[in-house]
This record gives structure tokens, sequence and C-alpha cells, in this order.
């Protein structure tokens, strides 16, 4: 593997190599402003690989892996290479990432407080997340947000955005087009293209936020608003994350504190403009003018 | 020098990691993850001047370690709450062992599978206690089942329905079909209770099937990690008795064992020790430990392809494996 790329997302510091140049080019162009890793020291390690040696030249097939793979995963073609490098820097943060509680989830922040928007793949978290950050937003990531189990404080991680389909549209009328990689087609989730957040989200990847609130989205729903109780977010949480099981203790606790004191709604939605209605009047009914965290304590 | 070199070196001698650049770091990180060793390191590196991120990294694996460890010591708690009915000890073997044991391999390895031992004339009680408590099995193919009955050292692997742990359940610790033959009832007979119902091997029997299971069966895939827990198990071993080693060998040679066991000194005091003076095969074997590059890819194939047949070649004579592999093929061309 002659080519590679190291760089800092938030506290997660990263290698990837490549057998093929043209995936390590996009990822320079599009993360071309983050930091590279603290002292060189990269904690994680990304590939993507021929499948077989000659599947580098004839018909280049793609796998994906790192310090963690996935036995019999299917290979990409080339022309998705970026795609796989992200999913396999995905993988390695997914499967070895240990330092704070994981949560497959998106995050946005605001006044120092954060929303979290917990979803499966679909619910709209991640295009949420995106249209907020180009508002009066901060984007945190839209993949993974970090629970500092210390502090109980959500951490940045603001990698690529992933849009997918009809997203890819509504985000390139509204943003940049520098910070648009290339539109990939017909991957098993349709078309999907990479965006980089907006440059506040990258200036400011070490400064996280007290959690404020925390929504359940799904898009194509009634736009009906249904209050979850703690128990049924501590379990959806728990659900979402790779690493909860092996963090033991701490984690539990932090979970615990968050759920209890973080109001939890469960919303539908049928655009982005409705979303983002709905989560401004749910934002301010919650926060009001005043601080949440007294409130919700 | 290479990174698992890097590592070898910072296992034996914490201190030598003080020189290392950023992308060596890195680079050791991944190979030490890849052989299973990162929190083994962590410890190993406790108190050594670490950058932060470093540090913070290895106070993480440590963590999540222990925490693997609660879980892996809860499993040899369920196996003996389900074999006590029937009056069988759970004699542990390998990771759940020494950590049970609290020995110092046991810092920061990683404990995958529970490793047990019990008396071959009890296996058939010990399937039907583990599958009344919720142990189902794995491979439900027939000729699978067949085959691990017949020629096995184990039982085909059994897996828990609720908290999806796999057990390992043996009554020998290597395959009835390999060239040597060990007497598992002489094992038995020397077990030593840790705790109520729970027993480990005997300190030398530690070693020897450390050494039988790293160089008499398998092709030292996860190696390193393997020869650490024989250097420590010697450590461990030296300090209870000084005639540990004049122990071992005979207790190797009773076993037909004495080349494996030999070879694990020479390794592990190359590797890990003082020094060995090395034969050619030797430098072999090490090529095949250390066979993984600064991106913690797999390297050498052809060691690799090398120890891979060799580890088949152990495990049965050729008549045998040819008939199994050519079953194996085709049971693997009716799947697609």
């Amino acid at each position: 593997m002659t080519h590679g790329f190291a760089l800092r997302v938030g506290p997660v510091a990263m290698r990837i190599f490549s057998d093929w140049a043209g995936p390590i080019a996009d990822l320079r162009r599009l993360y071309a402003d983050y930091p590279q890793p603290d002292d060189g020291v990269a904690s994680l390690t990304a590939h993507i690989g021929a499948a077989r040696p000659w599947r580098r030249w004839l018909r280049p097939a793609v796998s994906i892996g790192g310090d963690f793979t996935i036995p019999d995963a299917l290979p990409l073609p080339l022309s998705q290479g970026l795609l796989a490098a992200e999913m396999a820097m995905n993988l390695q943060v997914a499967m070895g990432w240990r330092q704070q509680m994981l949560l497959h989830a998106s995050a946005v922040e605001r006044d120092g407080r954060v929303l979290l928007m917990v979803g499966a793949s679909g619910s709209g978290k991640s295009t949420l997340a995106a249209l907020l950050g180009e508002g009066d937003w901060r984007l945190l990531g839209d993949e993974f947000a970090l629970l500092d189990l210390e502090n109980g404080n959500i951490l940045p991680f603001p990698r690529l955005i992933s849009l997918k389909n009809q997203a890819i549209n509504v985000l390139q009328d509204r943003a940049d087009p520098s910070r648009f990689g290339p539109r990939i087609t017909g991957t098993p989730k349709g078309d999907i293209c990479h965006m980089r957040p907006r440059a506040d989200a990258i200036s400011r990847m070490d400064e996280g936020g007290a959690p404020a609130l925390l929504l359940f989205p799904a898009f194509g729903s009634d736009n009906a608003l249904r209050p979850v109780p703690p128990s049924e977010a501590f379990f959806r949480l728990t659900e979402s994350s790779t690493n909860y099981v092996g963090l033991g203790e701490a984690a539990f606790t932090a979970l615990n504190r968050l759920v209890r004191a973080l109001p939890a709604v469960a919303i539908g939605y049928q655009s982005g403009e409705q979303a983002i209605e709905i989560v401004e009047a749910l934002w301010n009914e919650n926060l009001g003018n005043e601080n949440l965290g007294s409130a919700a304590r | 020098m290479s990174a698992m070199r890097h590592l070898v070196a910072a296992l034996r001698n914490p201190a030598s990691t003080a020189t290392l650049r950023g992308d060596q770091w890195s680079a050791l990180i991944s190979v030490a993850r890849g052989e299973m060793l990162l929190a083994t390191l962590g410890h190993r590196l406790a108190g050594a001047a670490l950058p932060s991120r470093v540090a913070a990294l290895f106070a993480a694996e440590c963590a999540y370690a222990r925490q693997m460890q609660r879980h892996a010591l809860w499993e040899v708690e369920m196996a003996r709450r389900a074999l006590t009915q029937i009056g069988v000890p759970v004699i542990l073997l390998k990771g759940s062992a020494y950590a049970a044991a609290g020995l110092s391999a046991a810092a920061g390895r990683h404990i995958g599978d529970l490793d047990i031992l019990v008396p071959r004339d009890r296996l058939t009680d010990v399937e039907a206690a583990l599958i009344d408590a919720g142990w189902d099995w794995v491979k439900n193919d027939p000729y699978d089942q067949a085959y691990y009955r017949q020629w096995m050292h184990e039982l085909p692997p059994l897996i828990h329905g609720a908290r999806d742990r796999m057990i390992d359940v043996h009554h020998n610790l290597l395959p009835l079909t390999a060239r040597h033959h060990i007497d598992a009832a002489a094992l038995i007979d020397r077990a030593q209770p840790v705790a109520d119902g729970v027993l480990t091997l005997d300190p030398i029997d530690r070693l020897i099937h450390c050494a039988a299971h790293m160089l008499a069966d398998g092709d030292l895939a996860g190696g390193l990690r393997n020869l650490w827990d024989f250097h420590c198990l010697t450590g461990d071993a030296a300090a209870l008795d000084g005639a540990w080693q004049a122990q071992l060998l005979a207790r190797a040679q009773g076993f037909g064992l004495t080349h494996s066991v030999r070879r694990a000194l020479r390794l592990s005091a190359a590797l890990y020790g003082d020094g060995a003076v090395l034969r050619l095969t030797d430098r072999l074997f090490i090529r095949r430990l250390l066979a993984r590059d600064a991106m913690g890819r797999p390297s050498h194939p052809l060691t690799q392809l090398g120890f891979y047949t060799r580890s088949h070649g152990l495990r049965m004579p050729p008549a045998m494996l040819a008939r199994h592999l050519w079953r194996k093929w085709r049971m693997a061309r009716t799947k697609i």
C-alpha cells in the first residue's frame, strides 16, 4: 500500500492506507483543513486494498479493513473508493474506540448545549444534522457522538457528512461546491455524496458541550411527537453503542445520568423544513429562556 | 527496526519506547492490536513516560480489557454452576485460567472463548448439562459434528443462547489424531483449585499446554501473544520453584513434547528474555511470529502458508488429511 494519509478528528487520530491514489487524493482535498495527529501518533489504522492482488488493476475491487476487518464483506468497485475509505475509517472507530462511549447518533450544538439525534440508517438524522449545521447550529458529527464518561459532555467527531439521494441536492443548494466529494452512484443505499462540515465545525472540533435534548427522528412518519421515557431512551442508546458493554459500569452510570437529565422526544417528519421547525420548537420549549441544565436536573 | 521488533522490544524492555517517533508509535499500536497485545502492552508500559495520546489510549484499553475479563470470569461462574450439579469440577485452560489464578499473563490479556478441561468419560454428561443450562451448538453440520467427536480433543464449540459466549469443552490438549498423545488424566490429577469447584492446571502443566497449543497445534496465528503467555508463565513457575526447568523438561518428555517445549523456551528467551542460541528452524518460527508490516497487515505470505500447511500435517496423518480436505472442498462447493 503506497498511498497513505493521517488526520485527527476530535480526540480520534487515524491513519488510512490505500492501494490506489484516487481515494487518498479525495480524502486529502476534503479533509484539507483538519489537523494532523498530535505528536504524529495515530491510534487507529484503516486500509482499503485490492481484494486479490490482480484486482488492483483488473476490474479493481476495494476491500475494507485495517486494525479491524469484517470477514466476508463484499468488496466495492474502485469508483466507490472514497466511500470505501470512509467505511473503513468508520469500522475502526466503531470497533476500536474505547476512550469515550460511542453513540451511533448525530449531534449539533448551540450556546454550548447539545442536541443529540439517534436513529437507524434512513431515519434522516444525518441530513437533519447537516441542515442544522448550515444554519445557526454547529455540527458536532453526523455518524458518531462521543459521550465523555467523566463529565457527561458530548465531544465532537465532525467527519465528512455522508449525504444520500435527495439530501445531496438539498445540501448542494446551500453549501459551497468545494465542500463536496464526487457523487457516488449505484451503492446499496443509492447515491452517496460526502460533504465537508462548515469551517466552525472543524476549527472547534475540540470543544464539546453538555447534552440538552435527545431526539429520535423518523423520516416519512406522521409528524407526531411522542415523549420517550428514560427507560426506553436508555435501551435505544445502548443499542446504538458498539462499546457500551466493554466500558462497563462507567458507561452504565454515565448513560443513566444522561437519560434522567435529558428530555427525549420521538419525532416524525416529511421534509427537512418541517423537521427544522419541529426541532426549533422543541428546543425553545425545553430550554425556554432559561438554562435547560437547571430545568432538567 | 520493524514495528513488530518494536513491539517485542517494548514488551521485553519498556524503556525501549523512549526514543519512538510518532509514526513508529502508530505502527506499534496497530501491530500490537493485531496481535491482541495492546492492553498487555499498556500494562507493561505503566509508569513509562508516554506521549499523552498514547497514555490515554492505553488507559482506555486496559480498562476495557479489565471489564472483558470480568465477563470472562462470569462465564467461568456460569459453567461452574452448570457442572457442579453433575459433580464435575471446571478445570480452566488458557486466558480464563490465568485470570482466575491471578497470574502475570492475565494483565491486559484478551480472553475470547471459555476453555475448560473435563474427564473424557464425563463428556456426555457435561454436554447434556451445558445444553440444559442454555448452551447450543455453533456447528450443526453432521460431518463437523462427527469429525469433532471422533478425532478432536474437544467437543464442537457451544455458544450460550442468551449471553452469546462460546465454550470449548476439552478432554485433551491435542487432537487425538496428532503425532503426540497427552495423558489427560495425569493433567487432571495435578490440577489445582483456585476457587470452589474451579481449578487450573498445575504451573508446570500450564507451560506444557501453552507450548503444545502454540507449537504442536495450529499455524502460529496469534503466536506472539501465546509466546508472551509462555514467557509470563515461566516467570510464575520460577518464582514458585527454582527447579522448574528440570521439572518442565521431565514432564515434557513424559508427554513426548520435549521438542515443542524446548523450542518454546528458546523462542521466549530470544524474543522476551535474555536471549538464546537459536537453531536455523527457530529463525523460521520467528519470521512467522513477526509476520506483520508497519500498516498492521499480515506479511510474508509464503512463510504463513508454510506454517498453515504444517499445522494440518501436525493435526492428522496424510491420507486422513487428504480425505478431510476433499470433503471440506466439496462442502464449500455445494454451499455456493
